[in-house]
């Protein structure tokens, strides 16, 4: 070690600590009346935990799930212990709803997480590394937002979930699991552009803050520049965009399953739900609005709560 | 610190020279490449900075005392074009890359910047801001790293360092963040501190402490101080040799106590009599120095300073004065007429007789003082 290499660790100093620098005002209990959470997202809170509830519980305790007197007595509340009536193939239609609601946040959650990292460290690249990368990088995302993006799902799910021909050249339909990875790949895919978008912009903005060249002047690499520094300050934007994002990929799901490239049976979500129930729905108008009010409200709910976390931590719309 | 990393770090600069400056500055210029053309922010900087001792560099905005700063510890943006020497322990990084000058920034030199409210990453815990390069560079446990920050933070003079340690920086007041900027720029330990413009955003009861703070930092580690400042106020006292910047050049150079006692460059005493005395009365018209900096895109060809000098001769604009020491060994000056030499008095004599400057800027005498510019026509 060389003779004037100073220590890492200091000896305090005599100076005596400065009385002058008044303590700072607390501001915990100071918040705008436009950040408090408001009476649409506490309901939202309180919808979407209990749907993740029945999606969890309701199948496990669910005694008979088909009945046949549920094709003859259509309707909520007509056969005892199948309060909300029966599908048009005769299951039950509670059962059948949270089934729905498992596969829809399955699809909708997933498809926003493949795209929040997929967008997320994209847009961070551009937005960190500027120049080529950012140009490279930004255009590919312009070329793929224009591209009408129900038809790009579609055409994902088509090419991603194709049936494979068997030896004896009988078409194998794939699992129902295979179907909703596609789907949460192909919805992914879709959002990653623009989970990308808001990510640079916010990137373009903190990059350019002193501390990050106060990070870099300690000798931070760029990768933990972009992780420690940027990342963080970067995320309630994200997550106030994926809260929406997981609104958009919900119904997205629901378009692809009436168009029959979603959910297929034997599995089910809301959106198969729907589309299974259309042909009856001048005699059996429950078995589609039954679907139709838990995506309304789901969707609804998601919406406030992006709005919340949008204005708890003060992300700008300009940047979007 | 695990010993491996330790002597990892210290090989790189075992065979660094223990005598011979620590850093040597020669003829560095920085331009921008901007859409109106190189912009010549630095333009032939050349500086020698000995172990321990601290050199201020003075200036007004848009001088290049930052951007020099910035220079010769190589962050600086992409559309920079750099040229010349920049020696570290006997070492060329003139023209070092990132990568090689990430081995130098944190562990052998380090920065304090301007203005500490948003020099801090709002959304990290002081404690882990300065951690964070600790454990980066040198390799420690989680444990030795918040030690380690603990007593930095002592050692800055923040009370209740524990506590802080939890805390954000938007609960921290401006010159306890400018502490906190100063215990992470110390964390590794550099041998040399830019401190750029470290008080200016600070309030002036919490400026004397904190330039204190330094001082005491730099004397207990034995690092090298470079004091960027627009305050000569901040220099006198603490810098062991002063340069005066002008429009990307040193115009002046010598030990604080000869800049001040002898000044010889008509921007340096102008500078020095911009500053309000306790003993003028109140109402007392400012000198303020009329015009402004001009354009470093195309600058003059003579003297860049002679729009706006009371001293301007004809020789000052055809020819540019070259920064020499030959009649006054150690104290350098760009000047043909320097102030307090029979050629300088002489000059501004001519001028005051004239009424009028070479440059076409009026002066004239207002009491003891010099007026030029508008503050010539309103007197």
């Amino acid at each position: 070690m060389l003779e004037h290499s100073p220590s890492t660790v200091a000896a305090p100093v005599d100076a005596p600590p400065p009385a002058t620098e008044p303590p700072p005002p607390d501001t915990e209990f100071v918040r705008a009346r436009s950040q408090r959470v408001g009476l649409g997202g506490i309901l939202g809170i309180i919808w979407l935990g209990f749907v993740a509830i029945c999606a969890i519980v309701i199948p496990m305790v669910v005694k008979n799930p088909t009945n046949p007197g549920l094709l003859a007595a259509r309707g909520m509340f007509k056969v005892s212990g199948h309060p909300l009536g029966g599908d048009s193939a005769g299951n039950d239609m509670l059962l059948q709803l949270a089934k729905g609601a498992r596969s829809s946040l399955i699809v909708a959650i997933g498809a926003v997480a493949v795209g929040l990292v997929l967008g997320g460290t994209l847009g961070l690249i551009a937005g960190y590394y500027r120049g080529r990368i950012d140009t490279l990088l930004t255009s590919t995302f312009n070329i793929l937002l224009a591209i009408p993006q129900f038809v790009l799902a579609v055409a994902l799910v088509s090419v991603l979930a194709n049936d494979s021909i068997s030896k004896q050249g009988i078409p194998v339909p794939v699992t129902t699991g295979r179907r909703l990875a596609v789907l949460v790949i192909a919805l992914g895919i879709v959002s990653t552009p623009i989970l990308a978008r808001i990510t640079r912009a916010n990137t373009l903005q903190w990059a350019q803050r002193e501390f990050v060249l106060a990070a870099r002047a300690q000798g931070a690499t760029n990768r933990r520049v972009m992780i420690r520094e940027v990342l963080p300050n970067v995320l309630p934007a994200m997550f106030s965009i994926a809260l929406l994002g997981i609104a958009v990929a919900m119904v997205a799901e629901g378009g692809l399953s009436i168009l029959g490239v979603g959910v297929h049976l034997p599995g089910v979500s809301w959106g198969s739900l729907i589309a299974q129930g259309r042909n009856s729905l001048q005699s059996q108008p429950s078995v589609v609005f039954e679907p139709i009010v838990c995506l309304f409200l789901t969707v609804l709910s998601l919406n406030y709560l992006g709005d919340v976390v949008r204005a708890r931590f003060d992300v700008r719309e300009s940047v979007l | 610190m695990s010993p491996r990393r330790r002597r990892q770090i210290d090989d790189r600069f075992a065979d660094a020279p223990l005598d011979g400056p620590l850093l040597d500055v020669n003829g560095v210029q920085t331009f921008f490449k901007t859409p109106r053309g190189l912009v010549r922010a630095v333009d032939g900087v050349s500086l020698t900075l000995e172990r321990g001792k601290t050199i201020g560099i003075v200036g007004e905005s848009g001088s290049g005392k930052s951007v020099l700063s910035r220079s010769i510890m190589g962050l600086l943006p992409n559309n920079v074009v750099r040229h010349g020497s920049i020696k570290f322990e006997g070492r060329e990084i003139g023209d070092a890359d990132t990568e090689t000058m990430r081995g130098y920034w944190g562990t052998q030199m380090s920065m304090v910047f301007q203005d500490p409210m948003t020099s801090l990453n709002p959304v990290m815990r002081v404690g882990n801001q300065i951690t964070e390069s600790l454990r980066y560079h040198l390799d420690v446990t989680k444990d030795y790293a918040n030690e380690t920050a603990l007593a930095l933070l002592q050692s800055v003079g923040i009370p209740e360092a524990e506590r802080r340690m939890r805390e954000y920086p938007h609960q921290l007041s401006g010159g306890m963040r400018q502490r906190v900027m100063i215990a992470i720029a110390l964390a590794c330990g550099p041998r040399l501190l830019f401190a750029d413009e470290p008080t200016t955003a600070l309030d002036v009861t919490v400026q004397a402490q904190i330039l204190d703070l330094l001082q005491a930092q730099q004397r207990e580690r034995f690092m090298a101080m470079v004091l960027v400042t627009h305050d000569l106020g901040v220099v006198a006292g603490r810098a062991d040799n002063t340069g005066v910047m002008y429009a990307g050049q040193i115009v002046e150079y010598a030990s604080t106590r000869t800049l001040f006692s002898e000044t010889r460059h008509p921007y340096t005493e102008a500078l020095l009599k911009s500053i309000p005395k306790l003993s003028q009365p109140s109402h007392t018209r400012l000198d303020a120095i009329s015009g402004r900096p001009p354009d470093l895109v195309s600058p003059p060809v003579g003297c860049k300073f002679a729009a706006r000098c009371g001293f301007a001769q004809p020789k000052c604009i055809a020819e540019e004065p070259a920064l020499s020491d030959e009649t006054t060994p150690g104290h350098a000056f760009r000047c043909f007429y320097p102030v307090g030499t029979p050629a300088g008095t002489d000059a501004l004599e001519r001028n005051l007789a004239a009424g009028v400057t070479a440059t076409g800027l009026t002066v004239t005498r207002v009491g003891d003082a010099l007026a030029t510019g508008v503050d010539a026509v309103i007197a």
